[in-house]
């Protein structure tokens, strides 16, 4: 320490402590006053730093302990939120202007006011792709639901082979998106000699000319890529179902065995209603996660350029194909916007639920 | 009794009639993906399907590797996944210390700025997030993608809730003993934070080995595409050849299936621990 130690200059000491002694004093006699107990604590938390101010002077020392420790905590988080803070913080608040600007990034920008939002309403593949994203949500979100919790409750049982099920159930979602996906599109080839289209054919005996053309037909795509995301992500939201049936107290289990309830009255009367914060959960994740949607559509109806028709386009695509094919990037950012204020309105919804679950 | 005992053995039944059910629901694209891999492209579409070819086409596991340069999308996703999980959970778990265990001026303000782009889902920024990155001359390079990636306010967030749960006279101890805040976190927390950073590991892991809209923007050239965009491009310009296509699928599930079914456990508890709390 003592190589950090300056020398005192007596008289820069001494006009330091002349300011520094009296606000202690004035600081001291406010905590005094104040009835308030969290305005006190504030007052004191300023006193300590005067403190410690008043120390430093008389001893010369560079920094006081605080200072140190804030140095020694900056130290820590600064890796994180260096990187954090440019490529993420940054671009975040640049999407919020970006919205009210015209830019095709490489002629300056003009401001556009709402522009940006009135071209949006009359741009069918906006209106479209809103819808498509509203309707995929819809669909989603229950039958995703419905599965996860059924596929919990199974898995929850006393069963051999319990890890082996759960373990299977799970791949999909942690398979890669591409793969899984090319081979989605071959089994619901829109042929007749497609697998899915072959045993609707022989075994439902569905007529040939009736047979869905899956992804290839506008009235089927979007179904079939609910289909493809309910299968693919099942898996994940039925181990957050698995973790909130754990918390089930089995107690109320035996109580209702007593009584004599059935399977089906057990899972209406305790299971469904004690995995409610659960359900509530997974819901706004769902929603949320439903809005994002973009690599499903894309790999399923996106066809060998990947251009997406109006019969499945969705909010993801539309921003993509507006900013990095037209360039159009403030009209791009107008779009996120939408997409920005679903989301929020889903999580606004999350923070009153939570307060409400929280008790 | 004899009737109790008879109804439970019948729910039993009932119970695995529907669970292999289900697995084969979840296993039959992955057979056949398999099945077809080992195929000629003309009897990929055969009526009966032959679950196991009669005369596999071992060659397609080969042929692939010409086609396209799949070594070379391999070695970078490879690269670019191992850089982000060590980036990821070096940065994240120094970052979330502080934040568990340090008091400091301006923390709040800090946390709060992590907390709010939480809400904001990556594609609402990642126009601009692109334009900037294209000004520092990043576009088409495996930097990006690294930049991209690595500093997630998920890691800090998970990490956190992690360290709060160790006790602070922990700490307290380890100060009174003389230890400096780097020792108390590389001696006391990381041995601690095991369980979390296997988590955040296969997180990570999993995210960006799949990732697939990030290198689509970012990544031009051939040479530097990953697996993922690489696999796509492939399926794009070569829609019919069915076995190639399998062949190279069942390729890029491997590396994933052996980090899954190594740390399933802790993909499990962590979906279940941010999944509970929040």
């Amino acid at each position: 320490m003592a190589a950090k130690r300056k020398t005192v200059d007596p008289a820069v000491a001494e006009q330091k402590l002349a300011k520094l002694t009296p606000r202690l004093k004035d600081l001291e006699a406010r905590v005094a006053a104040e009835t308030d107990s969290k305005k006190r604590q504030k007052l004191m938390a300023q006193i300590v730093t005067v403190e410690e101010k008043i120390k430093q002077v008389k001893t010369g020392e560079r920094m006081t302990r605080q200072q140190k420790r804030d140095l020694i905590a900056y130290s820590f988080i600064a890796p994180n939120f260096i990187g954090f803070a440019v490529f993420t913080l940054g671009p975040v608040i640049f999407a919020f202007v970006l919205a009210f600007l015209k830019w095709d990034g490489n002629t300056a920008m003009e401001f556009a006011a709402l522009d940006n939002f009135m071209e949006m309403f009359g741009n069918s593949r906006f209106t479209a792709s809103f819808k498509n994203t509203i309707v995929y949500c819809i669909a989603t979100v229950p039958m995703t639901l419905a599965a996860a919790i059924g596929l919990a409750v199974v898995l929850n049982q006393k069963i051999k082979g319990r890890n082996f099920f759960r373990t299977v159930s799970f791949f999909p979602y942690v398979a890669s998106l591409v793969a899984v996906a090319a081979v989605w599109n071959m089994l619901f080839s829109p042929a007749k000699s497609g697998p899915v289209n072959m045993l609707l054919y022989n075994v439902f005996h569905v007529a040939a000319n009736k047979l869905p053309k899956w992804a290839a037909s506008k009235d089927w795509v979007m179904f079939t890529i609910v289909l493809f995301s309910v299968w693919k992500n099942m898996g994940y939201y039925m181990v957050i179902y698995l973790a909130g049936l754990q918390g089930i107290n089995a107690e109320l289990y035996e109580a209702a065995s007593l009584d004599g309830a059935g399977s089906w009255q057990k899972f209406r009367y305790i299971t469904w209603p004690q995995l409610q914060p659960t359900t509530f959960f997974v819901t706004i994740i769902l929603t949320i996660n439903c809005f994002k949607v973009y690599d499903i559509v894309y790999m399923l109806a996106g066809g060998s350029n990947g251009v997406i028709n109006e019969s499945a386009i969705v909010l993801v695509y539309h921003i993509y194909e507006e900013a990095f094919r037209n360039w159009n990037l403030g009209y791009a950012s107008a779009v996120a916007m939408v997409l920005f204020l679903l989301v929020l309105a889903v999580t606004i919804i999350q923070f009153r639920g939570e307060k409400k679950y929280a008790n | 009794m004899k009737g109790k005992r008879q109804h439970e053995k019948i729910t039993k039944i009932i119970l695995y009639g529907v669970l292999i059910f289900i697995s084969l629901l979840m296993l039959v694209p992955f057979a056949w993906m398999l099945s077809s891999s080992l195929k000629l492209d003309k009897d990929v579409f055969i009526v009966p399907i032959q679950w196991i070819p009669e005369n596999p086409q071992w060659q397609n596991y080969v042929k692939i590797w010409t086609k396209i340069p799949l070594a070379k999308f391999v070695l970078n996703t490879a690269k670019l996944t191992i850089i982000v999980t060590l980036l990821q959970l070096f940065t994240s778990s120094f970052a979330a210390y502080a934040f568990a265990k340090l008091n400091f001026h301006y923390k709040n303000v800090l946390f709060l700025a992590y907390v709010a782009t939480i809400a904001v889902p990556w594609q609402v920024y990642m126009v601009p997030q692109f334009m900037m990155m294209r000004s520092f001359g990043l576009n088409d390079t495996h930097l990006a993608i690294i930049c991209l990636q690595a500093f997630s306010a998920f890691g800090v967030f998970m990490m956190r809730q992690f360290y709060q749960g160790i006790p602070d006279e922990l700490c307290e101890a380890a100060r009174i003993d003389g230890m400096s805040e780097y020792q108390i976190y590389g001696k006391i927390m990381l041995p601690l934070a095991k369980p979390a950073l296997s988590t955040l590991t296969i997180f990570t892991f999993v995210n960006t080995w799949n990732d697939f809209l990030g290198p689509l923007i970012y990544l031009k050239t051939e040479a530097k595409k990953t697996l993922q965009i690489g696999l796509r491009m492939f399926i794009g310009q070569n829609s019919s050849e069915y076995g190639l296509i399998m062949a190279a699928s069942v390729l890029s599930l491997i590396p994933v299936l052996i980090v899954f079914l190594a740390l399933q456990k802790y993909f499990v508890e962590g979906i279940a621990a941010t999944g509970v709390k929040g």
